[in-house]
């Protein structure tokens, strides 16, 4: 009896992890589009995917008819969840500073983004310096603690950044209207932020000899004093072991060049170019180099440098051989990023698919993480959206989306909540007025009682 | 009436002439709240140079001792406030301005008015005052203090709270003719705030460029001692590493503080102290009610902050605060209560809240919120001195410990309980009765 319930419980435990997705159009963006497919999710992993299969025992069905199922939207420059400022931009190196220590899972923008089909972003440090700080890959799971966001297995990065932002020397005050200016810093040009990047890994090898050095000299017995760990060198060590990703904000085709020039000295790999809006005029090079690129679908000319941009940017480096993705930098762009994929396909042709891959596989591959999501495919993280419409239309709504197959936005329900929260809202904002009512009315009270002994009131009938 | 007019009961005359001040008192037939054991509904207290000597009912009076009689009266060990600058007069707000909203900036560093050399990183140790002791920088003459004993507070875990690297604590007695006479023991932990000068100022400016810089003084500080006993292994031969004042600091202090106010810092401080290996307290708590189940798990003495969040002064009436700002006002006052329930360790701390009225008001939110009258004084008194391992000398009414006596009558923080007497190592305080706070004070405040 006892061995039979412990068997009614298990097949229970696993069954609740079971769901079955019916008859959605699914966008697989790697094997191409299935009509009335089906996805089974076990485990949080996409077990199976087809035409016809057939729901286990005890699985949660979805009828999903006239409905489109994508891989989660992957965003990878994001600046969300972060607590505090996004920049340590007070030195011209701050890879010392780690997203992952500030990340804010309280941040709504997290949710808003989640309802926009987004599932996975690379959150990065600022563009202020040359080498900004670590980045961190994390998954949209709202209600989980900072780190229940973490992206497992995601191989860490870190930002660098070129051209104007890094060479402001700083903030001084008279780009701000704010009196206090940070004091001047290094660099001041183009040519110093490559010093500085140059320099700064220079000093990363030396450390890393010291280290080498100082392991030799234990293993012969010797006792030395180890060196310092230096939290700002570590990083750069890893990125020249190839344990580190570099994100490099960049958008002149100059600077692109000589970033990829100073990595081929130093012996390091950019990972992505960020932003690269001039990547149109370099793609051959950044292909040969590696390097992916991330850029804005057709947002420009928002500052001197980005003046020679165009929409067909994505287009062109795609035909030339880079992976490319499309960011949000934004809270707000990120809610929507299977709209700015759509633009593609009207700003030099891209395949509906072409333009879906721009937010989902090409991202995952820029990120390294491209066995673990960015299509439906079997083994992958069940990382699913479920739209009403084509997501590459405007008009598509995001129904459902769920993260490891656990469902985290669901509109129906986010429409019931919205009611529960407005009248939770109501309800402490009336109680603090009813505390603050009586609070003042005991004081006025009270206020009157020692008036009238000292004798300030008028005697009532004096007037 | 006539019973407070004649409390004093002088058994030696003698001593009375001489005008000493008496060392030796015996409170009889007062209801004594031990804390650390049961307590006594009709008991003696007795004091003598500075300690209690014993406690208990029925217990022979010596013939030296001064005699108050404590019939309807309630004696509790000392209130300590577990984390405060109390007794360091250059941080004091102003005399009479001792209203929170200006209590609290006054204990921020102000920014310098020159400016300062530009900072290049961790190595220049900006904003580190690590070495600072509050045990030297505590005076008698903080005008605070007169006020605070008279509400029963005897003693202060007292920090200097100056920058990041804050400085080194003690715990001080709040009474004495110097600065030397006040401290207890020291020192008891070095507080660190995560504290920015902002976007545009120099490092760090950021609370990730905050954390990463402690992380590497920490390093830095077990690289720091690691060549020490290398080089004091071998010395010849060895070139000797280099002093450095602001890791003998870090290395004195026997624990670290860190803010956690919200959950999500709560969460962060957690995993840090496990990160820098070192015996942590966390200060903060105010959004401690989403994190009960952790706070259990993680086992890290707390500090709560009694200056619960509310409504600024002066909001514009056409804001509306989002439902999380609503959510920790409302809630923030019972997170006692459920750490009492869960069985969780904490005390309180006074974050600028100095003033009688404030702390009456704060402690009776808790209370309104579900603690039970015994655990608040619990938190207030003998939890205090555990979080700093000081349980040996204060924060119970037990035979050998140093004699802060507290004696009410009524529940201390209600309003119409007056203190009646208050020991601070043994020195007898008559507070001059309280002034209820005259309503005019509290005019605007609500």
């Amino acid at each position: 009896m006892r061995t039979l319930l412990a068997f009614i419980a298990l097949t229970c435990a696993a069954h609740a992890e079971s769901i079955l997705i019916r008859n959605a159009t699914l966008l697989t963006v790697t094997k191409g589009t299935i009509q009335n497919g089906s996805v089974l999710i076990q485990d949080g992993k996409i077990a199976a995917v087809g035409t016809n299969l057939s729901a286990p025992a005890g699985a949660t069905i979805i009828d999903a008819s006239g409905k489109f199922l994508s891989p989660g939207l992957i965003d990878c420059h994001s600046h969300t969840a972060v607590e505090g400022s996004v920049n340590e931009g007070s030195l011209s190196d701050s890879s010392m500073v780690n997203i992952a220590d500030v990340l804010d899972p309280s941040d709504i923008n997290i949710y808003r983004a989640l309802a926009g089909g987004l599932t996975v972003s690379n959150v990065l440090h600022g563009s202020a310096n040359a080498i900004g700080g670590q980045t961190i890959v994390i998954k949209l799971r709202w209600g989980k603690p900072a780190k229940g966001l973490i992206f497992e297995g995601a191989k860490p990065g870190i930002k660098f950044a070129l051209g104007e932002n890094p060479k402001r020397q700083g903030y001084p005050s008279e780009l701000f209207s704010s009196p206090a200016a940070q004091q001047r810093r290094y660099p001041g040009t183009r040519l110093g932020v490559e010093d500085e990047i140059r320099e700064d890994f220079t000093q990363a090898k030396i450390y890393q000899t010291r280290w080498k050095l100082y392991n030799e000299d234990r293993a012969k017995g010797v006792h030395p004093i180890p060196p310092r760990r230096d939290l700002r060198l570590e990083p750069l060590v890893e990125v020249l072991e190839g344990k580190r990703y570099v994100h490099a904000h960049s958008y002149r085709a100059d600077e692109i060049l000589a970033l990829i020039r100073t990595a081929d000295d130093m012996g390091f790999k950019i990972r992505t170019f960020q932003h690269v809006l001039e990547g149109y005029k370099v793609a051959k090079e950044i292909a040969a180099h590696g390097a992916g690129a991330s850029t804005f679908s057709d947002w420009y000319g928002y500052k001197y440098e980005v003046i020679d941009a165009t929409p067909y940017n994505a287009a062109i480096m795609t035909r030339k051989g880079v992976v490319v993705s499309l960011n949000s930098d934004s809270d707000e762009l990120q809610r929507h990023l299977n709209w700015d994929a759509a633009k593609m396909v009207r700003y030099g042709g891209l395949t509906p698919d072409q333009a879906l891959a721009m937010v989902t596989i090409n991202p995952a591959k820029q990120l390294g993480i491209e066995d673990k999501v960015g299509s439906i495919e079997i083994g992958k993280s069940a990382d699913l959206v479920l739209y009403d419409k084509h997501p590459l239309s405007n008009y598509s709504k995001v129904l459902k989306v769920w993260i490891d197959g656990h469902p985290y936005f669901d509109l129906d329900q986010d429409l019931k909540d919205r009611i529960t929260l407005a009248d939770r809202k109501k309800d402490l904002i009336a109680k603090e007025k009813a505390e603050e009512d009586t609070a003042k009315k005991k004081a006025d009270t009270e206020r009157r009682a020692v008036d009238k002994k000292e004798g300030k009131l008028p005697q009532e009938g004096a007037l | 009436m006539k019973r407070l007019c004649g409390l004093f009961f002088v058994c030696a005359l003698a001593a009375m002439l001489r005008a000493e001040p008496p060392s030796s008192f015996a409170i009889r037939d007062a209801r004594v709240v031990t804390v650390s054991g049961s307590e006594l509904a009709k008991a003696t207290v007795l004091v003598k140079d500075g300690m209690i000597v014993d406690v208990g009912p029925n217990l022979a009076i010596p013939a030296d001792a001064w005699v108050i009689d404590g019939s309807g009266l309630t004696v509790y060990p000392g209130f300590i406030n577990a984390l405060s600058t109390w007794g360091i007069p250059e941080v004091a707000p102003a005399a009479g301005a001792a209203s929170r909203a200006t209590a609290a900036p006054a204990a921020t560093p102000q920014p310098a008015a020159t400016p300062q050399p530009r900072v290049r990183g961790p190595e220049d140790r900006p904003q580190n005052n690590s070495y600072e002791r509050a045990a030297d920088l505590v005076k008698p003459t903080d005008h605070r203090l007169e006020g605070i004993r008279a509400i029963g507070f005897t003693t202060s875990a007292t920090f200097p709270n100056r920058g990041i690297l804050a400085g080194q604590g003690a715990l001080i007695d709040l009474a004495g003719d110097q600065g030397a006479d006040m401290v207890v023991a020291q020192p008891i932990g070095e507080q660190i705030n995560l504290r920015t000068g902002g976007f545009r100022s120099g490092f760090p400016g950021s609370l990730m460029g905050v954390i990463s810089y402690v992380r590497q003084l920490y390093l830095d500080l077990d690289q720091y001692q690691q060549a020490k006993s290398i080089y004091a292994a071998h010395v010849s031969g060895t070139p000797r590493p280099e002093y450095d004042h602001y890791l003998e600091g870090l290395a004195e202090a026997p624990r670290i503080l860190l803010p956690a106010d919200q959950a999500q810092q709560i969460d962060r401080m957690t995993s840090f102290a496990q990160e820098l290996k070192r015996p942590a307290v966390l200060y903060g708590m105010h959004e401690a009610f989403l994190r009960i189940d952790a706070l259990k798990q993680a086992n890290l003495p707390l500090l709560v902050n009694l200056h619960w969040p509310e409504k600024a002064r002066e909001a514009d009436p056409t804001d509306v605060p989002s439902l999380r700002e609503l959510e920790m006002r409302a809630n923030a006052p019972a997170v006692p209560a459920l750490l009492t329930k869960a069985g969780v360790h904490f005390a309180f701390y006074s974050e600028g809240a100095d003033s009688a009225a404030d702390i009456r008001k704060q402690l009776k939110r808790a209370i309104d919120g579900g603690l039970p009258r015994a655990d608040a004084i619990r938190a207030l008194t003998l939890s205090a001195a555990e979080v700093y391992g000081l349980s040996d000398r204060v924060g119970s009414i037990d035979k050998g410990k140093i004699a802060n006596l507290v004696v009410t009558k009524g529940e201390p923080f209600e309003e119409k309980t007056t203190v009646e007497y208050v020991f601070v190592d043994g020195k007898l305080f008559k507070p001059s009765k309280v002034p209820p706070a005259s309503p005019a004070g509290e005019r605007g405040r609500n």
